[in-house]
């Protein structure tokens, strides 16, 4: 990277025009595909009922994730010491990177009419559950993505209380509600807002597990109802009304959240030893206990379940099938195609926003940029998807495109990850080693060789085994344009349950979970052996 | 004689290979000042008074007493630290007034007695600011407050004006000599600064490595110090042996 005298500003450019450009290009098709006039017609009693259902779901999936994760978020960080605390933190890490459509099986596996609970119940004579398509199921995954995410980033909270304070409940006789009441809740009430929201836009966006679990019609999301449109209906006047509806909300939604978001996404949790007055009573260690317990159980019970009823399902014959290798292999291809994608526009985004923040003194110019490369969360990928659908039908055969569409799409998704990684080593590298590379004449690709590329070699891995692994193990694109004959294996795990062959998709699914941590594993490996040598 | 204000009988200490191992008195309503270099041990034995360590030996008397197993809010102490005395998100009066009660439910009475005390460390006028518009010495004269209306008969102070300039420095110190005059305090103040010990001490102990090498009033333990520990904490650039 070039000390230069103008503004490293064409690496960002470009990357802006991939990243929020494809969206706004997408936006602009659908606009121009929307008939004017027609919304009479298309905000109809259907289009409604999609909205209200979407907003009724994600309010209560946030609602029940937060009633849950405070204090469980509570619990965690009044026992910053016991056995396995490290492990139950890197637990709740798993969901989210889990494949969503592996989820929903999990969440089968355990909750369904022929999961575990109810063969449990069923053994002590008890009546089981009913079905769990529909709300009852939607809600459960998502609390099963939501509650591990949202004790994760609640638990910095506690970790910034200084000592004193604890010190100054213990000399001012305060017990636990007091506690609660004048130390832990103004903390909670700054960043509770924040993460309430993000919890909102991702259960709003919530695509899988709606199609998967909605069970129909009665149940979809606008993302769902978006695929309908398109898909099942051929109606593309529809799906884009629904497509544009889905980022007017989702693009308020956002706004208000970058403005009022405190927390930040750093990695927590790491238990900094603190001495509360309030955790050596017998009912709170109890109540402490239980808590973790449910919430171990909450998260790891459908993950047990994937892995229990894969190796106890027919191994030999599905694996014995060839689709299923192929599906693999093109999980994996959409996987590093995506991975590319993402590390690439991160990369070029991080150059120029590294520059403009740490040499040109335009650090809000900076954000601006890094929110743009963020805009997945208002331009859905279903929306993204819906806008190149659109953009390329009539002029190729969208459905022979399926695999490089779907791994843009997955690629564009990412590249906050790979920003968010990546991003602190270049600008930690420009404050250190600025003057010094001036002084050497240490510039360009030379610099690039000898001082970032070591440096960011490790990140960048990260963010590409991150990328790829995410993008492997997704249905959206796939869904969105995959045929029968491009299907991957998230795809053959959405039909397998489709049509409830639970065993075979017992085996999927514990596959696609093993394809995206081999991939993981072995990008990450070799980015740490690179970086070594 | 009456027992002393406070008494630090044979306490022993450990933490991670580091021992501290000390015994000490401050007479009823004494200002003892506890010096020595950072590292020494000083805000250790204050925590181990005030219950926030426990020891592996020994006992902690207030007034004859012992409190040895008593937590931090049963004891008769109170504590003042360097930061973060008080909540950001309430008032200076509300922050007194959890000196009274830990949930803040007041009763009149309990607010004009935090009134008071705000008064008597002439914050009247702030009782509604919240501890982001104060200042820091002001923040600090309402932790004093509260300490006040908790009527415990020792405080003890660790460096809560360390931060503060030398002439604000001064003034708390006649602030707190003046309160624990008018109170009957028994106070232990941790201080880097001999200088500090000399304007307000009665009694000076010094700690050094764990230990307090030596006790005794003010004046006799600072201006003519023998101890090699003590020249060297004094004043580096001499050496003890050559004279």
């Amino acid at each position: 990277m070039m000390v230069g005298l103008r503004p490293l500003l064409w690496p960002g450019g470009l990357a802006l025009v991939a990243s929020p450009g494809l969206a706004v290009l997408a936006l602009v098709t659908l606009l121009d595909a929307a008939p004017p006039g027609e919304t009479e017609r298309l905000l109809d009693r259907y289009a409604l009922h999609v909205l209200a259902f979407t907003v009724l779901q994600a309010t209560l999936s946030t609602a029940l994730s937060l009633v849950f994760a405070v204090p469980l978020a509570r619990a965690l960080a009044r026992r910053p010491v016991f056995p396995g605390r490290g492990i139950v933190i890197r637990l709740f890490g798993i969901p989210l990177v889990l494949p969503a459509i592996v989820a929903v099986f999990g969440v089968v596996a355990v909750w369904g009419q022929n999961g575990a609970i109810n063969k449990a119940l069923g053994t002590i004579g008890m009546e089981g559950l009913g079905p769990i398509y529909g709300l009852e199921g939607i809600l459960i995954a998502h609390t099963f993505f939501n509650i591990p995410l949202a004790v994760r980033l609640l638990l910095p909270a506690w970790e910034s209380i200084p000592g004193e304070t604890w010190r100054l409940a213990a000399q001012l006789g305060m017990t636990s509600w007091p506690i609660f009441r004048l130390i832990e809740w103004p903390r909670l009430a700054e960043i509770l807002p924040g993460i309430a929201m993000l919890a909102f836009l991702l259960t709003f966006s919530s695509f899988t597990v709606v199609l998967a679990l909605g069970g129909g019609p009665g149940a979809a999301t606008l993302e769902v109802a978006i695929y309908q449109a398109l898909r099942l209906d051929f109606d593309i006047v529809r799906a884009v009304f629904l497509a544009l509806l889905q980022v007017v909300i989702c693009g308020a939604v956002a706004i208000v959240l970058f403005r009022f978001a405190r927390f930040s996404l750093s990695e927590a949790g790491a238990g900094r030893v603190t001495r509360r007055p309030d955790s050596h009573g017998l009912p709170g260690r109890i109540g402490d206990a239980l808590m973790i317990a449910a919430g171990i159980f909450w998260v790891g019970a459908p993950l047990a379940g994937v892995a229990i009823s894969g190796l106890g399902g027919p191994l030999t014959d599905v694996l014995a099938r060839q689709d299923v290798w192929l599906a693999a292999l093109r999980s994996v291809l959409v996987g590093l195609g995506a991975g590319v994608v993402a590390v690439t526009v991160g990369l070029l985004l991080g150059a120029t926003t590294c520059d403009l923040a740490m040499r040109r003194h335009r650090r809000s110019l900076a954000d601006v940029l890094e929110i743009a490369g963020s805009q997945t969360l208002i331009v859905s990928p279903v929306v993204l998807g819906a806008g190149l659908f659109v953009l390329l039908l009539g002029h190729v055969r969208v459905f022979d495109w399926a695999l490089p569409l779907a791994a843009l799409v997955n690629g564009l998704v990412s590249v906050p990850y790979v920003l968010r990684l990546v991003s602190p080593v270049l600008r930690r590298t420009a404050a250190h080693h600025d003057r010094l590379c001036a002084n050497l004449g240490l510039a360009g690709i030379r610099r690039i060789v000898w001082l970032e590329g070591p440096l960011a070699l490790r990140p960048l891995a990260t963010a590409l085994a991150l990328a790829t692994a995410l993008a492997a193990g997704d249905l959206t694109a796939i869904a969105l344009f995959g045929t029968e004959r491009e299907a991957t294996l998230a795809l053959l795990l959405y039909r397998a349950l489709g049509s409830y062959r639970m065993d075979e998709a017992a085996v999927i699914a514990l596959l696609l979970v093993l394809v995206c941590l081999a991939i993981f594993a072995a990008i990450e490996g070799l980015g740490r052996v690179a970086a070594r040598t | 004689m009456s027992p002393p204000g406070l008494e630090l009988d044979g306490i022993t200490f450990e933490q991670g290979g580091w021992t501290l191992a000390a015994d000490l008195a401050v007479r009823r309503g004494e200002l003892l000042a506890l010096i020595g270099a950072s590292g020494a041990g000083k805000s250790t034995l204050l925590s181990l008074a005030a219950g926030f360590e426990r020891p592996l030996s020994g006992r902690v008397l207030v007034n004859g007493r012992v409190v040895t197993d008593l937590p931090p809010a049963s004891r008769p102490i109170t504590t003042l630290f360097q930061e973060h005395n008080l909540f950001a998100h309430l008032s200076a009066l509300d922050n007194v007034a959890l000196g009274l009660d830990p949930g803040l439910r007041l009763t009149a009475t309990d607010r004009r007695t935090a009134h008071e005390a705000l008064s008597r460390v002439e914050l009247e006028t702030m009782a509604r600011r919240r501890p982001g518009e104060l200042s820091g010495g002001e923040r600090q004269r309402v932790a004093i407050a509260r300490a006040l209306v908790m009527k415990r008969p020792v405080l003890l102070l660790d460096e809560p004006f360390a931060a503060l300039g030398p002439a604000l420095r001064r003034a708390m110190h006649e602030l707190v000599s003046r309160l624990m005059r008018e109170s009957g305090l028994t106070v232990v103040i941790v201080t880097h600064d001999p200088a500090d010990a000399r304007r307000i001490a009665d009694t000076v102990a010094f700690m050094d490595g764990g230990r307090i090498l030596l006790t005794g009033p003010t004046d006799s333990v600072l201006d003519a110090p023998v101890l090699p520990e003590l020249v060297r904490y004094l004043d580096p650039d001499t050496d003890p042996g050559a004279s």
